[in-house]
């Protein structure tokens, strides 16, 4: 069975609170035991505790399929970018390193590419996926427009994401405030800017620590 | 006197005891293995208890599935529920009762389980009939089911008949139950979760919700979706800090400051719901007259938070139409605890949001069974019902109830902590002990380790060798979480039921079972000839029954039809009690007089009095110590040190501190610091972060040992509470010598 197209995958980073329970909870799932498909980040531990999980967005356009010289790499028709079929994959690397999201792992053991197959065991059959099922802050969540709209009024919800040159769409959402005006993510811009390298006003921290504040 | 009986700091790295790291391996990696059966019941860890189904398979428990139908968390899980399962068919596991025994391996050697039983029965009858009934002490814990806790209880006011028992809530709830007691005369969270979903302004003071209590989260989070602001009062910018409306960086030890200069503002402004107060509280004119003092100038110069922030929350708390204050160990943990929370309350009540939809108050309970296991008399001036033991109605109808001569029941004993200095005065020669691991979990933990030392006779029940249990002459194998069944009381005050997913492995027993052993072998099995938790529970039914806390109208299976049963529950009618104090409300104390527990039904505005932690810093320990959680562990860690794949979040603790610090120290981020107090010494690698204040450092407490920081924290207690305080105490840093980074590598 597809996954059904009225539900959807959305990462809202704001409410991720860097507990891993999404990481532990997706090395129970039945496919893959014992290794996670997710990986959680902290942006900068010395100045702040937001952390970000990174699981597969699932782009329209895969390039991860696109690199694969085997071809081991399908996107089925729900959307859905399926983990390396084992018969096929060379290990070569192409779609670790070609990923702009940088979800693809070599599972060295096997000789086998890994990823989020937004756990199709489930999802294929109506189900929630593990990570979002458990995720105590629902920074991943998982459900339909509907449910999304009553539970996020302050939210948006984008699938663009341009890296450099490379713009592309995905099936999982990423939730940004409603009075973004954009509806592209532009990933790698404060890379691309002038002032990046310059150290950024940190309103929240700025002074926060003062003793007897002006 | 000198240690008497091993047990070093840190076990060798052949103990056969462990401390092991588990990971999953055989069925449980297999993939496509289909379970024999799926059990519903609850995580065992922290106050939430959130609903978890465990999947087993030839009667070894070998995963989880989220558990999408309790109301609760619906499947929501943290870590440590999702990897909870690997406690079970652990290296570590003790399948045996063990004494002690230098030449074997790990210090202990395996006997038969009714030989064990026979000496610790021999043992505790020598020491009362030599020393007196008080000369046996018992040491419990709120991780048990509320049918354990209860035994234990009668255990040891009937069976034993000593003063002597405490539990490990001394580390945990009494400071908010002793000041929910004073305000409110009942201690249980007034509102369940759902009244935080559409509460205007949520109040978080020093609860960790993000790594603690992590799936409230989800419920901050929906609540600020529609609207609400949420204001954290913490030394650090923990995660739910990182979103939140308004930071009030709050420097350890000082809440009640804080509190009483929100209350002034109100005042000064009119945010005081006056016909509220008139109506349903006493005290109101004292306590402002005792706030006139904490001026927006003078509370912002002791908390150490900006004038403006104080004055913004106070504007947001005041004008609030709905509202929930959250509070935890954080202003709990202190020498005057119960004086942070009711500064607390006091905002709370002069507000007049309380006992009405999306006006709540809670305190966020620590243990799975937090709330349960403080009110059915492990605690040492408590009878079932939460009833005071010192009551002599309360002592006649508990009597009556257990069968005994109501005489020969003894009077309230002393605190946890207390319990040891009488072991130093050879007042206290036996002590029994479960669920309970003091070498880690309480302050100036040497001391408490060289107590055990000079014991005549110590049995632990445990499922592991805790750190605890190592100074143990004997051992009973206790059961996990997942062995047994039974109830707990949540945060909420709702009532679950944990059911038993497999068997005791060995010669393993469920606790209730070891309890009753010990009392046959004793000779005195009168009470204790229970069949089972059910039976354990129809007797507490009727021993709570007329108490504050009230389970008669409560059964097993109204728990599983309702999902849970939030008391009071008076009869088989009543579907229980969700919000306490609603207008209109009745309860056992006020009998129709108004809303709170008092024979006037009105809540108590109570002077909350400030005072500097214990011990101060000065010249030479010029920085705060705190202590905490991380999200990866819990508690003491026996259980969670034993999970690899927790243990690989958080392998060590460490030292937090900030760049400013830092750089006046030369400390850099990895770098070996240590941390000294008047106690002890600790050497860990440092983590230089902004999300401080400049003047505290913070060490996480779940490891034992030389990487123990209670070790070095302060025994100075509540004199209402008891409770330590472990959230601030004085210290100093430097970097590490190279003798201490050898030997904190080692």
């Amino acid at each position: 069975m597809p996954v059904p197209s009225d539900l959807s995958f959305y990462i809202d980073p704001a409410r991720c609170i860097g507990c891993n329970a999404c990481v532990q909870a997706c090395t129970e799932c039945d496919t893959h035991k014992g290794v996670s498909m997710i990986q959680l980040d902290f942006i900068d531990r010395s100045r702040s505790t937001q952390t970000v999980p990174v699981i597969c967005m699932h782009c329209d356009q895969p390039t991860c399929a696109e690199v694969c010289p085997a071809d081991a790499i399908k996107r089925s028709e729900d959307g859905i970018v399926q983990t390396a079929r084992k018969a096929r994959c060379i290990a070569c690397n192409n779609c670790v390193l070609a990923c702009p999201f940088g979800v693809p792992k070599m599972n060295d053991a096997a000789s086998l590419m890994m990823k989020c197959d937004m756990c199709y065991d489930r999802t294929s059959l109506g189900g929630k996926p593990m990570c979002a099922s458990v995720c105590p802050s629902q920074a991943l969540f998982y459900g339909s427009r509907e449910e999304l709209e009553l539970l996020r009024p302050n939210s948006r919800a984008i699938d663009s994401f341009r890296f450099g040159a490379q713009v592309v769409s995905t099936r999982v959402k990423m939730l940004v405030p409603k009075g973004f005006a954009e509806n592209l993510l532009a990933v790698t811009a404060p890379l691309e800017r002038q002032a990046a390298s310059a150290a950024v006003a940190d309103p929240l921290l700025a002074n926060m620590y003062e003793e007897n504040p002006a | 006197m000198a240690e008497a009986r091993p047990g070093s700091l840190d076990p060798s790295p052949g103990d056969p005891f462990g401390p092991h790291a588990a990971y999953s391996s055989g069925l449980r990696l297999d993939t496509g293995v289909e379970p024999d059966r799926i059990v519903d019941t609850h995580c065992c860890f922290c106050g939430q208890q959130c609903g978890i189904r465990l999947k087993v398979k030839d009667e070894q428990v070998i995963g989880f599935e989220p558990r999408y139908d309790f109301p609760f968390n619906r499947g929501m899980l943290c870590p440590k529920g999702i990897k909870r399962y690997l406690q079970g068919s652990h290296p570590d596991r003790l399948l045996h009762a063990y004494e002690r025994d230098a030449g074997s391996n790990g210090g202990f050697r395996a006997v038969g389980y009714e030989q064990a039983i026979e000496r610790a029965a021999g043992e505790i009858k020598r020491i009362q009939a030599t020393h007196g009934r008080d000369a046996m002490a018992v040491l419990s814990g709120a991780s048990l089911t509320t049918e354990k806790a209860y035994l234990v209880g009668k255990f040891a006011h009937m069976a034993l008949a000593t003063s002597n028992i405490d539990y490990n809530g001394r580390l945990c709830m009494v400071s908010a139950g002793a000041g929910n007691n004073k305000a409110f005369g009942v201690d249980r969270a007034a509102n369940p979760w759902s009244d935080i979903l559409g509460a205007e302004v949520i109040w978080i003071s020093g609860a960790n919700v993000a790594e603690c209590a992590p799936i409230t989260t989800d419920y901050v989070w929906q609540a600020r979706e529609r609207g609400a602001k949420v204001i954290v009062v913490d030394p650090r910018l923990t995660p739910i800090a990182r979103t939140c409306d308004l930071f009030l960086p709050i420097k350890p030890g000082r809440d009640v400051a804080l509190f009483n200069g929100i209350l002034h503002l109100m005042i000064e402004h009119g945010w005081i719901d006056r016909e509220f107060v008139a109506r349903s509280t006493v005290g109101f004119d004292e306590l402002a007259q005792s706030v006139e003092e904490w001026t927006p100038d003078r509370t912002a110069r002791v908390t150490g938070i900006a004038e403006s922030a104080i004055r913004q929350a106070a504007e947001w708390w005041g004008s609030a139409k709905t509202s929930f204050l959250m509070h935890a160990r954080g202003i709990e943990h202190s020498s005057h605890g119960v004086q942070n929370v009711l500064g607390a309350i006091n905002i709370v009540l002069a507000s007049g949001r309380i006992g009405r939809e999306f006006c709540g108050y809670a305190t966020i309970t620590g243990q799975g069974n937090g709330q349960g296991g403080r009110e059915h008399g492990q605690k040492c001036d408590q009878l079932p019902g939460a009833r005071k033991l010192a009551d002599p109605a309360a002592r006649a109808y508990i009597a009556g109830v257990w069968g005994m001569p109501v005489e020969e029941m003894p009077q309230p004993g002393v605190d946890a902590y207390e319990i040891f200095r009488r072991i130093e005065r050879g007042e206290i020669k036996g002590l029994l002990s479960l669920c309970f691991n003091p070498v880690v979990s309480l302050p100036d933990s040497d001391y408490v380790r060289r107590m055990l030392g000079k014991l005549d006779f110590f049995v632990a029940i445990d499922f592991f060798l805790s750190e605890t249990a190592r100074h143990a002459d004997l051992v009973l194998p206790g059961s996990l979480h997942e062995e047994d069944e039974g109830t707990v009381t949540t945060s909420e005050g709702r009532l679950i039921k944990i059911n038993k997913a497999i068997a005791c492995p060995g010669e393993a027993r469920e606790d209730w079972r070891i309890v009753q052993d010990l009392a046959r072998a004793l000779g005195r099995e009168r009470g204790f000839t229970f069949s089972g938790p059910r039976a354990i529970f129809d007797e507490l039914r009727v021993a709570s029954k007329g108490g504050v806390a009230d389970y008669s109208g409560i059964s097993w299976e109204k728990i599983e039809r309702q999902q849970g049963v939030f008391w009071p529950c008076t009869s088989e009618e009543h579907i229980g009690t969700p919000r306490l104090f609603e207008p209109g409300s009745w309860n056992v104390v006020a009998q129709g007089n108004g809303p709170f527990y008092f024979p006037d039904g009105k809540a108590r505005l109570n002077v909350a009095a400030y005072a500097p932690p214990a011990e101060d810093v000065d010249e030479e320990f010029p920085v705060i110590l705190t202590t905490g959680r991380v999200i990866s562990q819990f508690l003491s860690g026996t259980q969670t040190r034993r999970i690899g794949p927790l243990l690989d979040m958080d392998p060590q603790p460490f030292i937090e501190l900030h760049p400013r610090l830092a750089a006046q120290l030369a400390i850099t981020d990895g770098m070996w610091a240590t941390a000294e107090t008047r106690r002890g010494r600790l050497t860990l690698k440092a983590r230089v972060v902004a999300t401080i204040r400049p003047d505290t450092i913070f060490v996480p407490y779940h490891w034992p040992g030389k990487r123990s920081v209670n070790r070095l924290t302060i025994a100075a207690q509540d004199p209402i509470s008891k409770i330590p305080e472990y959230k601030a105490c004085a210290a100093r840093l430097r970097a590490a010598t190279e003798d201490e980074v050898r030997e904190a590598r080692a």
